[in-house]
């Protein structure tokens, strides 16, 4: 009984890791589509039908790129750094519930690979460590461009995180709970009448627009990449970078993406509950998966949407950027977090 | 100062209001026109699979055309060359011999013809100026990459019409 328990957790943990792993591997190809499509073009379609194959083909060469260490840098950090920035992307979408629970012979599955009653604060915790990896990988090229760009990130990450745990803390205020499994259950419950569209963004979407400007800038995607801006820094962070390295870094970035935008739908967007799920009358199990597509759906359109913006809009100035985030994004959240807290207060008065 | 067209208009920075001020609206705006895009017709020609269309009065690769029996047309009268604005044709004339009238149609022809086709501009004068019609410019062949330049000049094995198949 244990041991099969003990399995089952194992699978769900491998399925979790390998999708996380999966969408980020054809985040690059729909990257280079979107933008091409964007742009009127048609993007790569040389590699497999529809250029499918095209993400194996770019791991394929930077594989067999030389990995390149430059002669001053501190050889154990240069390789931690990526390391470090790619541990700490798969590590976040560990907590995140990709479903409600299949029931198999009487035993209920979570489908989520480690339930912890505070998710958030783990996601936040992680997602703070992401910024150690480019700090770490800047800092030891011996650099100064990786060296400007690492010290960018750092600030621009502490910056953007005091708006967005600000933005949480209205939400924690709506839900009462840390835990992603609590929060996502309860968007499921009725709002006039509709089943499953108790949805936070109808609380929170003031919170919701903070939130998104704060992932943009957590994730380094423009308009906010400026650790990477290669018009005044080379590279940024990476410019020494060559091989898996390189690789490492891309790659932790579209998993980041795809975390930001899997929290993002669970926290304000329902998670894995659709409206009329519970008045359709099917079976639990067959609800269950629809809402994991559901879910997967919803994860695909914000990832669709960071490439949007990429797209779209030009990088911000340094300035700009801090103003942006300490003189309107900080104070707009502050007061949204009075706003719930006075809502609430008045709710319980009144009813 | 004063305009010089008097067309030059006076512009005032106002400050920006406050839906300006959000950048929101603009920000919808730079989406909406990214996603029109988005669904528009791709600019791109697949090339090996599709080639662009070419007109019916293209200018291409050079040909010297034989006449119904198979002979030559080109007589190096020279007149192409003169016409030539780039000066790319270079010609031998020689006389017909006795038993050879059915290779070339008049009694003196081309020994050689060669066309330098890094000096040609494909303007067409040559095909004006031959009184036989013996060179024309082809609406569906170009004159391919190559990787050295003497393999550009292009003399009579490249440019004279095959020989038409014999059917006796």
């Amino acid at each position: 009984m244990e041991l099969s328990l003990l399995l089952i957790k194992a699978l769900i943990i491998l399925a979790v890791f390998g999708v996380t792993l999966l969408i980020a591997t054809y985040s690059t190809y729909a990257e280079r589509k979107v933008a091409a499509f964007i742009q009127d073009r048609v993007g790569p379609n040389r590699a497999g039908p529809f250029g499918l194959a095209q993400p194996l083909a770019d791991a394929v060469k930077l594989f067999f790129k030389e990995e390149f260490v430059p002669a001053n840098a501190n050889k154990f950090l240069f390789i931690a750094g990526p390391s470090l920035a790619m541990l700490t992307a798969c590590m976040s979408s560990a907590v995140i519930p990709f479903g409600g629970t299949l029931i198999i012979g009487g035993e209920a599955i979570h489908l989520q690979a480690i339930e912890v009653n505070i998710g958030i604060l783990y996601v936040f915790g992680i997602v703070a460590l992401g910024v150690y990896g480019i700090m770490i990988g800047g800092w030891a090229s011996n650099n100064k461009f990786s060296l400007l760009g690492a010290i960018r990130a750092a600030s621009q990450n502490i910056s953007y995180e005091l708006a967005m745990g600000m933005s949480i803390i209205a939400l924690l205020l709506v839900t009462g709970t840390l835990s992603m499994r609590d929060i996502a259950a309860q968007q499921g419950q009725e709002l006039f009448g509709i089943s499953g569209l108790n949805w936070n963004i109808f609380y929170q979407p003031l919170g919701f627009l903070i939130f998104i400007v704060c992932a943009f800038a957590e994730t380094n995607r423009v308009p906010f990449d400026l650790p990477e801006c290669e018009t005044e820094l080379v590279g940024g962070y990476h410019t020494e970078y060559s091989s898996m390295g390189m690789g490492l870094y891309l790659f932790a970035e579209y998993v980041n993406i795809f975390v930001a935008s899997a929290v993002m739908s669970t926290l304000y967007f329902g998670g894995y509950n659709f409206p009329f799920m519970d008045q359709l009358g099917l079976p639990h199990n067959v609800v269950t998966i629809l809402g994991t597509v559901v879910l997967f759906a919803k994860i695909l359109f914000f990832i669709f949407f960071f490439m949007w913006v990429r797209w779209t809009l030009p990088r911000f100035r340094y300035d700009q950027l801090m103003n942006l985030g300490w003189k309107i994004l900080i104070p707009l959240s502050i007061a949204n977090v009075i706003l719930t807290g006075g809502a609430i207060l008045l709710k319980q008065e009144l009813f | 100062m004063q305009s010089l067209s008097n067309r030059a208009k006076k512009l005032e920075k106002k400050p920006m209001n406050f839906s300006e001020r959000m950048y929101l609206p603009a920000i919808f705006q730079g989406l909406s026109i990214t996603m029109r895009h988005f669904f528009k017709k791709k600019a791109t020609i697949k090339y090996p699979e599709e080639t662009r269309p070419m007109s019916a009065v293209w200018r291409g690769l050079h040909v010297l055309k034989r006449d119904e029996k198979g002979r030559e047309r080109c007589t190096a009268c020279g007149l192409c060359a003169v016409a030539c604005p780039a000066e790319a044709i270079t010609m031998v004339a020689g006389e017909r011999k006795r038993g050879e009238e059915h290779l070339y149609r008049e009694e003196k022809y081309a020994v050689s013809y060669e066309i330098n086709m890094l000096r040609c501009i494909f303007c067409g004068l040559c095909e004006e100026a031959c009184p036989k019609a013996a060179i024309f410019l082809q609406n569906d062949k170009l004159a391919p990459a190559r990787y050295e330049r003497d393999e550009f000049i292009y003399g009579k094995d490249r440019l004279v019409e095959p020989m038409p198949i014999q059917n006796v």
